[in-house]
């Protein structure tokens, strides 16, 4: 386990780690006192693994409610002079933006580093939001690492930084750097200032008056910048091509320049200071070029910056071509500045603007194709014995049963999959956490304009304490009507199960109070009420109630995710089914196990024409027997 | 060896992608090797398709990505998804370690789309590349005690197979420090369970 070298690794050692758990070392290696999070991927191992140094090192974590509150709290420790560090994934700093563009006014005290992980290509995202543009809003210096190791060391640094320029800094890490492995050599953890204080009269503020502030430190990280050693060039001093790259898209480059021949005619500038822009470093890489092409990902916020430089500078610079996500030569399937960069991407670029040749590599093009036509698509699928599918059914079949198009409002977390064919495509509008219920308050105003379709708003846990609570006060204040289900499963499911308000323990795993939804919602004087979805008839009953009365309720599905329960019993029960019971296509049901229910663990046996359960995938819950209509799934206890 | 020795892991969200890939990266790291993995977490583990690149290099550290065409060995945990790796990224010359226990995607179970037949697609996989070992390793998995196993049973099959300049000590060594003491026996069995079968394969197609 990462985490084991992260906490307990010596100085000189050489450990392969993920790039979150090197910069949740750089953290160590700084001295940091204080981190606070939000999860999501692809950010949250980096939390995670600070909460186990927790007895380590003297040092506090937390598991935070949102974003805004978490740097809200790291800004806090920052205030005392101690070292903080706030993480998240890229949505999370839409969240926390407000506080982010009001606090780097007043600036900072002890070194306050924000980590925010994007997630090009969206692998486990609805957007593949690019922060720096946020940070460039909100005036914040930003740093790209390029690799696991890098990442380390310039989490460590960004904390010098911060200090230095009194101001909060952003370490923008990416899938492909957080998400990665690679070799990363430790060095000592630092004895950094363990004492939190305030004198009496020092005071933090946000005034407009603050703005140049903000403008003056910019100022000061960009001189910084230029002295850097995180910008470097690779090839050759003089070159007519010059290739501007930040962030994993360095490791592309250099790996396309290689393939193609190219590394020594070549001039590759890495920048890993990317806002401001560290503009004497570049012009003076700019100065000789013909043509400069830039590899980064996921908007053009690097190349932008380079053009306004020339722009300002062309007269001394002469003619240079630039190619890029603007002239849109830098494009991979889906087009200039979306989704991920790659070597490929770079092949072809560089192929055609230096004229060098390149022959892609693999299968000759027919028997390819022969072996493409038989590969299905694989879509995301809900986990066997994920309880989110019986909460679907059971909404499911009460809007059916109620007859008015009840119309359903996604949110963000494993139960996003509603808007997928694996959660019966139950969702109409989805969004970012907390927009569920918001669109529902503001849908059931609408019956004076004739809109009579019930909404009903379906969230999670987690997300409950995130963002629900004030959609709620809104509906409750404003006199709204729909069904806000909440989907209980006990953790943060999709980010990896991490610890809510509603668990009962916190980021050093010790025991906390848990907050109870229910008791929540009803001191917001809202009906509440409690089913278990695998209770499945039950449950669709009281959503067909509860959807019919008149004002904003809560139903909450409580039952625990299934990989949790797993892990917790180990104890499984066998399902199988029973071939004389089932009907197979002679039934009526229309395979419904398996063509409707879609379980991973219900299977179809053409030998037998009839259903049969993949007792290797089963996670036991037993749920497809209650609605077999022939009774053909038997559940029997396993000790 | 070919440098960059460039490995894809694949298969189904869930089937325990990432300790293998932290198994096989580690072991390649003790020999002195210039590691990089990319892997898939969150949202993609999700029962969809997940591979995990594994780069190994004397020289050089490599991106997380493998480029197209590049792959010179695909350990697929389930048939479809190795195919999806080898039409992606595989070559002529990749060698492929395949558990032929199909997995049915979401659209195959509740219609539209079929699975193809294993027997055949395999046979079009064997066609294509320079050579593919078929390891039932879910069976074996069972054998050792839990399904669950199999992506350890297809370590042993990769340490098995020769494809790797690591000897089968390194991985072993790897697996005791990453497998929690509790389910280390049935671990231990698997891999080597995989390993075995992995060079009977070898003999046969030999012989």
């Amino acid at each position: 386990m990462s985490w084991k070298d992260v906490v307990y690794g010596k100085p000189g050692e050489k450990v392969l780690m993920n790039g979150n758990d090197a910069i949740a070392r750089g953290c160590l290696e700084a001295g940091v006192r204080f981190v606070s999070s939000y999860p999501g991927s692809p950010s949250s191992e980096i939390t995670e693994t600070l909460g186990k140094a927790i007895a380590t090192f003297n040092l506090y974590a937390e598991w935070s409610t949102n974003e805004i509150v978490a740097l809200e709290g790291a800004a806090a420790a920052s205030f005392t002079g101690l070292r903080a560090v706030c993480t998240m994934k890229s949505d999370g700093l839409n969240v926390a933006l407000d506080f982010l563009t009001s606090m780097n006014l007043g600036g900072s005290k002890g070194g306050l580093v924000l980590v925010v992980a994007d997630d090009p290509a969206a692998h486990s995202s609805l957007k593949e939001h690019d922060s720096r543009i946020l940070a460039r809003a909100a005036q914040v210096p930003v740093l790209e690492p390029s690799t696991p190791d890098e990442a380390k060391v310039m989490t460590s640094w960004a904390f010098d930084l911060s200090e230095e320029i009194a101001g909060p800094v952003i370490l923008r890490s990416v899938t492909r750097v957080s998400h990665s492995r690679g070799i990363v050599e430790l060095i000592e953890i630092a004895e950094a200032k363990e004492t939190a204080e305030i004198p009496l009269g020092q005071r933090f503020q946000t005034f407009s008056i603050f703005h140049m502030k903000a403008r003056d430190r910019l100022q000061l990280a960009a001189d910084i910048y230029e002295t850097s050693p995180f910008n470097f060039f690779e090839g050759p001093e003089n070159a007519e091509t010059v290739l501007f790259c930040c962030g994993s898209s360095y490791l592309y480059a250099r790996e396309a320049l290689k393939l193609l021949g190219l590394a020594r005619e070549v001039k590759l500038i890495r920048v890993g200071t990317t806002y401001p822009l560290p503009e004497n470093f570049i012009l003076s890489h700019l100065r000789g070029a013909g043509q400069v092409i830039f590899a980064e990902e996921v908007r053009p916020v690097l190349e932008e910056s380079v053009l306004l430089l020339y722009a300002r500078n062309a007269a001394g610079l002469g003619n240079i071509t630039f190619h890029g996500k603007l002239s849109g030569e830098v494009a991979g399937a889906r087009g200039p500045a979306c989704g991920e960069m790659n070597t490929d991407i770079l092949l072809e670029a560089l192929a055609k603007t230096t004229g060098v040749q390149y022959t892609k590599q693999g299968y000759p093009a027919e028997s390819l194709n022969q072996l493409v036509e038989k590969i299905p698509p694989r879509d995301f699928a809900m986990c066997p014995g994920c309880p989110h599918r019986a909460s679907f059914w059971a909404i499911k079949t009460a809007v059916a049963v109620d007859g008015h198009d009840g119309i359903i409002n996604g949110d963000i977390g494993c139960y996003s999959l509603g808007a997928f064919t694996t959660g019966f495509e139950l969702f109409d509008t989805l969004h970012c956490m907390g927009a569920g219920p918001g669109i529902a308050c503001g849908l059931g105003k609408l019956k004076k304009f004739g809109f009579n379709r019930p909404a009903i708003a379906v969230v999670g846990d987690s997300t409950f304490y995130h963002a629900v609570i004030p959609g709620l006060i809104n509906a409750r204040y404003n006199a709204s009507e729909f069904l806000c289900v909440v989907l209980d499963n006990g953790a943060t499911a999709m980010t990896g199960h991490q610890p809510h308000p509603g668990t009962g323990f916190n980021a050093a795993g010790e025991v906390t109070a848990a907050l109870s939804i229910e008791e929540v919602v009803r001191g917001l004087g809202i009906t509440v009420e409690v089913s278990d979805p695998f209770n499945i008839e039950e449950t669709a009953g009281k959503i067909y109630k509860m959807n019919r009365l008149p004002g904003v309720k809560v139903l909450i599905l409580r039952q625990l995710c299934a990989l949790v329960a797993y892990r917790r019993e180990r104890k499984k029960r066998r399902v199988f089914v029973d071939p004389e019971r089932c009907r197979g296509e002679a039934c009526g049901c229309g395979r419904f196990c398996t063509s409707v229910w879609g379980c991973p663990g219900n299977i179809w046996d053409p030998a037998t024409g009839k259903a049969k359960i993949d007792e290797a995938v089963c996670a036991g819950c037993g749920v497809c027997a209650k609605l077999c209509p022939a009774g053909a799934i038997i559940v029997e206890e396993v000790d | 060896m070919k440098d960059p020795l460039n490995i894809v892991i694949t298969g189904v969200g869930g089937q325990g992608n990432i300790l293998v890939s932290e198994i096989l990266a580690k072991a390649a790291a003790a020999e002195g090797f210039k590691v990089t993995v990319g892997e898939s977490y969150g949202l993609s583990q999700r029962g969809g398709a997940v591979s995990s690149h594994i780069r190994l290099s004397q020289e050089f550290q490599y991106g997380a990505v493998i480029p197209a065409g590049h792959a010179d060995i695909i350990v697929g945990f389930e048939p479809v998804e190795a195919a999806r790796a080898a039409a992606a990224l595989g070559h002529p010359g990749a060698k492929i370690i395949l558990n032929p226990r199909p997995v049915y995607p979401v659209g195959v179970l509740i219609g539209g789309q079929a699975y193809p037949d294993p027997d055949e697609l395999i046979k079009t996989l064997k066609e294509m590349s320079a050579e593919v070992l078929l390891i039932e390793s879910s069976e074996l998995a069972s054998l050792a005690g839990d399904p669950v196993v199999q992506n350890i049973v297809m370590v042993g099959a990769l340490a098995g197979s020769g494809y790797l300049p690591v000897p089968q000590a390194t991985f072993t060594s790897v697996i005791n420090a990453v497998v929690p003491e509790r389910a280390l026996e049935m671990n231990q069995q698997a891999f080597q369970l995989g390993f075995d079968a992995a060079c009977a394969v070898k003999e046969k197609a030999k012989a």
